[in-house]
C-alpha cells in the first residue's frame, strides 16, 4: 500500500491506482461499467455477482472484466 | 404428418429447450451492430452466439451488442472461439455462465490459427469437465463419426461437426460423414462452420441436421439482410426436403409423360 491511502491494481492487464476501502461494486462504477453486465474474475477466481457489494478491493488485486462481445 | 407440412410446428429440443428456428447465426464480422440486429431479425435465428472478450476499460461507453440483440428475446449461446487449450476453453464458460446466467453454452477447443481445425483431444477433455460442472455443451468437432460418438457418451447435447473451415464459405466437403454422424447421434447434429451460401445449408438440412450454424456466409455477404432472409428460405427448404425423402437417383433418363398412348 502506498503512502496516499490509494491501491494498486491491474484491471485487464492495465495497472491502475484506485482509492482504499472501495468495493468490487465502486470499482466497476469507477469504470463506468454496469455490475449486472459483466463477469468478473478477481486473483484467477470467479467473484459471483451477488458479492460484488461485499468484496473488497485490495492492494494488489488482478482483475479480469469481461462481457460477450459479437462472435461466432 | 400433413399433406401441408407446417415448418413452424417443426421444433427441435437441445437440452430441454425448443426451439422453430433451426438456424442459428454468429455475431462476429457486421459492419455495425444495426445491420448485425437487421440480419439475425431476417434469418429468424432464435439463438445467437456471442463470444466472451474484455471489457473496454478506456472507453465503457462504446455501443454494447445487448443493446442491439436483445437476451430476453433471442437465447444467447456464448462460444470459446480463440481458446486453443482446454483450461481457457473452461475458464472463458465459466465466465459467460456468470456474465448470462445459463449452462447451455458452445465448446470449441481450436488446434492452429491456419485451419482452426479443432483439436479433440482438447475438445473432449473440456467436454467432461464441463458436463461436471452443470454446463449443457454444444460442441464443434471435426466430421468423424467416432469422435462425434465419444463427445456424446461425454455429455455433449448437441454435435456440431465442421462442413469446412472455419469462415472458409467453401461448403460442405464430405457429405458421407456428416451422414453417418446424424445416423449414429441420439443429440441434435448441427452443421457449424462452413458453409458459403444457401445451397450449402440446404445440403445440411437434406443430410438430416437438426440445424446449421453460421457467421461469416451472413457477414461478409454483399447483402447481408438479404442473405440471412436465403438462409432462413434454404434451412426451412432442405429441412422440407430432408422430411420428404428424395427420389432415387437413376443413371439414366426416365420421362415423365406417359410412354402408352404416344400418337
Amino acid at each position: 500500500m502506498s503512502l496516499d491511502d490509494s491501491l494498486g491494481i491491474r484491471v485487464n492487464g492495465e495497472h491502475r491506482r484506485v482509492m482504499g476501502g472501495i468495493s468490487l461494486v465502486e470499482l466497476l462504477n469507477e469504470l463506468g461499467l454496469d455490475p449486472l453486465r459483466v463477469a468478473v474474475e478477481r486473483n484467477l477466481a470467479i467473484v459471483p455477482r451477488s458479492v460484488f457489494a461485499e468484496t473488497c478491493v485490495e492492494d494488489g488485486d488482478d482483475y479480469e472484466i469481461v462481457h460477450f462481445v459479437g462472435g461466432g | 404428418m400433413t399433406a401441408q407440412q407446417d415448418v413452424h410446428a417443426d421444433t427441435w429440443t437441445v437440452a430441454g429447450r425448443t426451439f422453430a428456428s433451426r438456424l442459428i447465426v454468429g455475431t462476429g464480422k457486421y459492419k455495425s451492430l444495426e445491420e448485425n440486429a437487421a440480419a439475425v431479425e431476417a434469418s429468424g435465428a432464435e439463438i445467437v452466439t456471442v463470444a466472451v472478450r474484455r471489457v473496454n476499460i478506456s472507453d465503457p461507453s462504446q455501443p454494447r451488442l445487448m443493446d442491439f440483440i436483445d437476451p430476453k428475446k433471442i437465447t444467447y449461446l456464448p462460444n470459446t472461439a480463440g481458446c486453443f487449450t482446454a483450461e481457457d476453453a473452461i475458464r472463458t464458460l465459466r465466465l459467460a455462465r456468470e456474465a448470462g446466467g445459463w449452462n447451455l453454452v458452445k465448446l470449441e477447443v481450436l488446434g492452429e490459427a491456419k485451419t482452426l481445425y479443432p483439436d479433440m483431444r482438447e475438445t473432449l477433455r473440456a467436454t467432461e469437465v464441463l458436463v461436471k460442472e452443470g454446463f449443457e455443451p454444444m460442441v464443434y468437432c471435426v466430421d468423424d463419426p467416432i469422435a462425434a460418438k465419444q463427445l456424446e457418451e461425454a455429455g455433449a447435447v448437441a454435435i456440431m461437426p465442421l462442413g469446412a473451415p472455419i469462415g472458409s464459405g467453401l461448403g460442405i466437403q464430405n457429405r458421407v460423414t456428416i451422414r453417418l454422424i446424424v445416423e449414429g447421434a441420439g443429440v441434435p447434429v448441427l452443421v457449424d462452420a462452413g458453409v458459403g451460401t444457401a445451397s450449402d445449408a440446404a445440403v445440411a438440412m437434406e443430410l438430416g441436421c437438426d440445424g446449421v450454424l453460421m457467421n461469416t456466409a451472413i457477414a461478409e455477404a454483399k447483402d447481408p439482410v438479404l442473405m440471412a432472409q436465403a438462409m432462413k428460405a434454404a434451412v426451412e427448404a432442405g429441412r422440407l426436403a430432408y422430411l420428404a425423402g428424395r427420389m432415387q437417383k437413376r443413371r439414366y433418363a426416365d420421362p415423365s409423360s406417359p410412354l402408352a398412348g404416344l400418337i
